[in-house]
């Protein structure tokens, strides 16, 4: 076995033919053992990665991954769609964005294992182990309100709607952390643009996706789900506003808001929508779930402003993770010359 | 089981065991298991024993009496001093690895934020208790002085549970748990105290206190 390791990958996958016509009776383990062998082939040649972190699903599916491996991995995409691509596998076609930060990337460990997505748990390392069975396809955004084009939009379309971009952002909690993430995805104004916002409409809510069933932390948080956010619509066409559907090159792993989220960096990061399943323009400011929860702590806009403390911790200072001293916060998390512009004349003190 | 209670043995297990958080935070230091963000970690977890321990030792009087097991008594001094050692610890924390010493903005934070004010009062009030705590102090205070003194670790586990609460954003259950807990252990004294039949000796612990640390 070992020496099999430093063969190239196509040789190899002749050598698993060869091996499960051997041993058909172990052909599950078999399999499994051969895609754990590092070099040649990698997790995104044979199977999703949601695929082979779930065991007890992939020996399940050991027949179906042994087909493709036999049958070349189009056979595999076609019999099994509702992994296909949409659980930490590449996104091609990705191009830099002149927005980005060239600051230093957090780690790809960080930004999976430490999240606030409080319908899989209040820790920060819940989300990590409960949001991997969350089912992201198919998956459908329901678009609609005050649009000439209400829409029921498929992930799958959503991919399609405009070129991918990556955006190497500033992210900062509420909570005084902040991390640099590589998100992927579109400018929010591409989507808009394909429903055509009539006149009426001023504000967009988002809604994330809910369901008790597969999200049973939820009930021990105190939190009225499903969350809701919003953005004033002049916010949501801003450039930076990003549709995100990837990070680190790859679709978003489900602890971060799989399959398509909201991404507005100068914002504190509760603002920011994961797993969305509505998209409403509407006249009225619509209600946001921290702000319905404690609204003397967090506002509508909740921009990030180091001069405005919340009420039970400063705001001053932010610890970057993996960073031992903290550093200044920058107002609007140093994204001033891009949005500082949609508040001229506004009371940050009374707006926040 | 009275001799397990008394035996020298059974103390050092339970001193080890108090140990095991840290030992804990230790090991995760070391194997990458203190998350992206380890000093909040850190601070999280000193805080929780901290509490928790507190809780621990205010079980020791109820427990001693309602399974007549006066032994008990001799780990209350050793668990009420590891949580002041976990109390210590999460300060630091605080002051060294979140204010970088900045003594003006740790003042600051204290008297603005009135869940910082809140932790401050229960640590404060926990120093007396830990100075206190010998046998050489319960003379020297006399037992009701002593005893007057050490019921400030009420006010400090309130306090303590306020802190917690005052801190969470949402996620109020395991603060209001902790205070559950706390609720219980003060109204049992409240009814032990009117209704001194309920445990099996006189509710007066520092009678037997002195005796077991002389022997």
């Amino acid at each position: 076995m070992r020496s099999r390791d430093r063969l190239p990958g196509h040789k190899q996958k002749k050598r698993v033919t060869l091996e499960l016509e051997v041993t058909p009776k172990y052909l599950g383990d078999v399999v499994e053992m051969l895609i754990r062998m590092k070099p040649g082939l990698t997790y995104a040649d044979v199977t999703p990665r949601e695929v082979y972190q779930n065991r007890r699903k992939f020996l399940r599916n050991a027949g179906l991954a042994a087909a493709a491996l036999l049958m070349g991995r189009e056979f595999w995409e076609l019999a099994s769609p509702s992994s296909r691509a949409y659980a930490g596998t590449k996104l091609a076609g990705v191009t830099k964005s002149s927005l980005s930060t060239t600051e230093k990337q957090n780690t790809y460990d960080d930004v999976t294992h430490y999240n606030n997505y409080y319908e899989f748990g209040v820790d920060k390392s819940e989300p990590a182990k409960n949001a991997q069975g969350l089912k992201t396809y198919p998956w459908t955004v329901s678009i609609e309100g005050e649009v000439k084009k209400p829409h029921q939009i498929s992930i799958d379309e959503i991919l399609r709607v405009a070129p991918l971009q990556e955006r190497i952002y500033r992210h900062r909690c509420v909570e005084t952390w902040s991390i640099v993430v590589p998100w992927i995805g579109y400018s929010f104004s591409a989507l808009a643009k394909l429903v055509e916002p009539t006149e009426q409409a001023k504000y967009v809510a988002f809604e994330t996706f809910y369901d008790r069933n597969q999200m049973p932390q939820a009930k021990y948080t105190g939190i009225d789900f499903p969350y809701v956010e919003g953005l004033r619509l002049d916010e949501a066409m801003n450039p930076l506003t990003l549709l995100c559907v990837g990070m680190y090159g790859e679709t978003l792993p489900n602890q971060d808001g799989a399959p398509v989220r909201m991404v507005i960096p100068w914002k504190y990061g509760f603002k920011s929508a994961k797993s969305l399943v509505k998209i409403r323009f509407q006249k009225e400011q619509p209600p946001t779930t921290w702000n319905r929860l404690a609204s003397d702590e967090y506002g509508f806009y909740a921009n990030v402003n180091p001069t405005v403390d919340h009420p039970r911790w400063s705001q001053a200072r932010e610890r970057r993770l993996g960073e031992f001293f903290k550093r200044d916060t920058l107002m609007f998390n140093g994204y001033s010359d891009q949005v500082a512009s949609l508040y001229t004349g506004m009371d940050l003190k009374k707006y926040y | 089981m009275h001799k397990f209670l008394t035996s020298k043995w059974t103390k050092a297990a339970v001193f080890l065991i108090c140990l095991l958080p840290l030992a804990s935070l230790g090991w995760r230091g070391l194997h990458d298991g203190l998350t992206a963000n380890p000093i909040e970690f850190i601070t999280h977890a000193t805080g929780d024993w901290t509490l928790r321990l507190i809780l621990i030792t205010l079980c020791v009087t109820p427990f001693r009496k309602l399974l007549g097991l006066p032994e008990l008594i001799r780990f209350r001094r050793m668990l009420g001093l590891f949580a002041f050692f976990y109390g210590c610890l999460h300060f630091t924390t605080y002051i060294w690895l979140d204010k970088f010493f900045d003594l003006k903005e740790v003042w600051k934070d204290i008297a603005k934020r009135p869940y910082i004010t809140v932790g401050f009062l229960a640590f404060v009030l926990l120093i007396p208790l830990a100075i206190t705590s010998t046998a050489g102090w319960i003379r020297r205070l006399g037992g009701r002085c002593w005893q007057l003194l050490h019921r400030g670790i009420y006010i400090t586990v309130v306090a303590g549970v306020i802190h917690y609460y005052w801190l969470v954003k949402s996620a109020v259950l395991r603060p209001l748990t902790y205070g559950a807990i706390v609720a219980v252990l003060l109204l049992w004294r409240l009814a032990a105290k009117f209704r001194p039949r309920m445990g099996t000796e006189q509710a007066n612990p520092v009678k037997t206190q002195p005796q077991k640390s002389q022997a």
